[in-house]
């Protein structure tokens, strides 16, 4: 069984229904014992990461996302979900995540050559490290997905499975074990976004 | 790299897809969950719903073609019509869509933008502006290209983005409808005034007007179309292979 954790920060309609597509089991739930019990948990996300992680913390959704991540369930962030992995944000002043990986949301706009636009918005391609995470093992170098972010994950190399170009090398998705996340939306991004929610709902602990 | 996206536009009046020529005569054309799926499997990277209804039937029936689109087509959907106050953001985000578009009811009052913004992210707000050259100056037009706001088209756009927007629509009433090209002037001027991205609306005929549009005006993001989509002048896959032959990055789907 497949949870998506509903804590308010976004919509969960398309991710229900692409997990639906795909034939997963999956309930949308807010309770941190339907986390703690479930194989996979994905923690989607829209909005401010400020406003986010006050909300997660407020159901004691951090502590059951944390503990099925430290217990060696499969954890996936996305979009604003795979930055409150992070150990903070510095989105609208300085916020603290989840820090199941370590590194730093940052804004992408100082670090972007002139004529790069933010958000980043749009359908841009993926670029994998020498070993394939075995989320991206049905695609092929290249693929495209859908972005829309202002922000992004600065962190080590080691944690970085997926990157993408918009005029500098961009984190487009991250591992560590068995918590990952991916800064595009799967379930916007097409057949390969759907192949990549496939891949995470048949991981077996 | 970043892709040239291509987005067809779906005007739906009581749950069926209609096309407008200048914003008039209108012929229903289809189904839009069928088009829709179409279009996906086709290569569209993003598709726009526009609410041309005004009642409150027109508007349930709107939102539930939306969830039926948003149930099998995974690519991103904006919806637009209709959109009055984040309570109408709330109804159609709920069933699937990602991004709004504002138009008349940001004219009315401009606090909508920001609003929105601080409650969804700017990447969640559309501003769509109807604009028309009067007297040689961009000038914004409401209520689906009907009323003259005598408002500065760039002056507005530009609040429009400071106050929040996260991507600009531009709808060039002059190239509209008559299929000779996008309003390449217009639009430069448009991407000259903003530093979000601006997706281009108004006067596609042919494949040959998305390959000037790109190549002439290289900060649009977009090219946005109807007619030709529908009445199947213009074949997506086909759109995308000569823009990707011109060097134009384009997204192309693999089958794994």
């Amino acid at each position: 069984m497949t949870v998506i954790v509903d804590y308010g920060a976004g919509n969960l309609f398309s991710l229900k229904s692409s997990l639906h597509m795909i034939g997963a089991e999956a309930v949308v739930s807010s309770d941190p014992s339907d986390i703690l019990a479930a194989d996979r948990v994905i923690l989607p996300g829209v909005g401010a990461f400020g406003d986010a992680a006050e909300l997660l913390r407020r159901g004691g959704l951090d502590r059951a996302v944390t503990e099925k991540a430290l217990s060696g369930g499969y954890i996936l962030g996305i979009c604003l979900g795979m930055q409150l992995l992070f150990d903070r944000s510095f989105e609208d002043g300085v916020h603290n995540g989840l820090g199941l990986i370590p590194g730093d949301v940052v804004p992408i706009k100082p670090r972007l050559p002139s004529g790069y636009k933010v958000p980043h918005i749009g359908w841009n391609s993926l670029e994998f490290p020498s070993t394939r995470s075995p989320l991206f093992a049905s695609l092929n170098s290249g693929e495209y997905v859908y972005f829309v972010h202002s922000f992004f994950a600065d962190c080590d190399s080691a944690f970085i499975s997926a990157r993408t170009d918009y005029g500098i090398p961009l984190t487009a998705a991250v591992e560590r074990g068995n918590v990952m996340g991916c800064q595009f939306h799967p379930e916007k991004s097409g057949k390969a976004g759907l192949r990549i929610l496939k891949a995470f709902c048949d991981m077996r602990s | 790299m970043i892709t040239k996206r291509i987005i067809p536009c779906l005007d739906v009046k009581n749950g069926r897809v209609v096309k407008g020529m200048n914003f008039t005569g209108l012929n229903d054309v289809s189904d839009p969950a069928e088009l829709a799926r179409k279009y996906s499997s086709a290569g569209a990277d993003e598709l726009v719903f526009y609410d041309i209804t005004a009642t409150h039937e027109g508007r349930k029936l709107f939102t539930d073609v939306l969830c039926a689109v948003a149930s099998t087509v995974f690519i991103p959907l904006t919806v637009g019509g209709g959109i009055n106050s984040t309570d109408d953001f709330d109804r159609v985000l709920k069933c699937g869509a990602d991004k709004v578009s504002v138009n008349s009811g940001a004219i009315k009052d401009p606090s909508i933008i920001s609003a929105a913004a601080k409650k969804y992210g700017s990447q969640c707000v559309v501003l769509s502006v109807d604009a028309k050259r009067v007297d040689g100056r961009y000038t914004v037009f409401s209520s689906g290209g009907r009323i003259n706001t005598g408002m500065d088209a760039l002056d507005w756009i530009k609040r429009g983005a400071a106050s929040g927007a996260g991507e600009i629509v531009l709808n060039s009433i002059d190239t509209d409808g008559v299929k000779k090209g996008f309003d390449l002037e217009m639009l430069a001027a448009v991407c000259d005034t903003v530093d979000i991205p601006v997706i281009a609306s108004g006067g596609a005929g042919s494949i040959g007007d998305f390959v000037t549009l790109f190549r002439e005006v290289p900060g649009v993001d977009a090219g946005l179309a109807a007619s030709v989509f529908h009445y199947g002048e213009i074949e997506i896959d086909n759109l995308k292979s000569a823009l990707a032959d011109s060097g134009i990055a384009v997204r192309r789907q693999t089958n794994v």
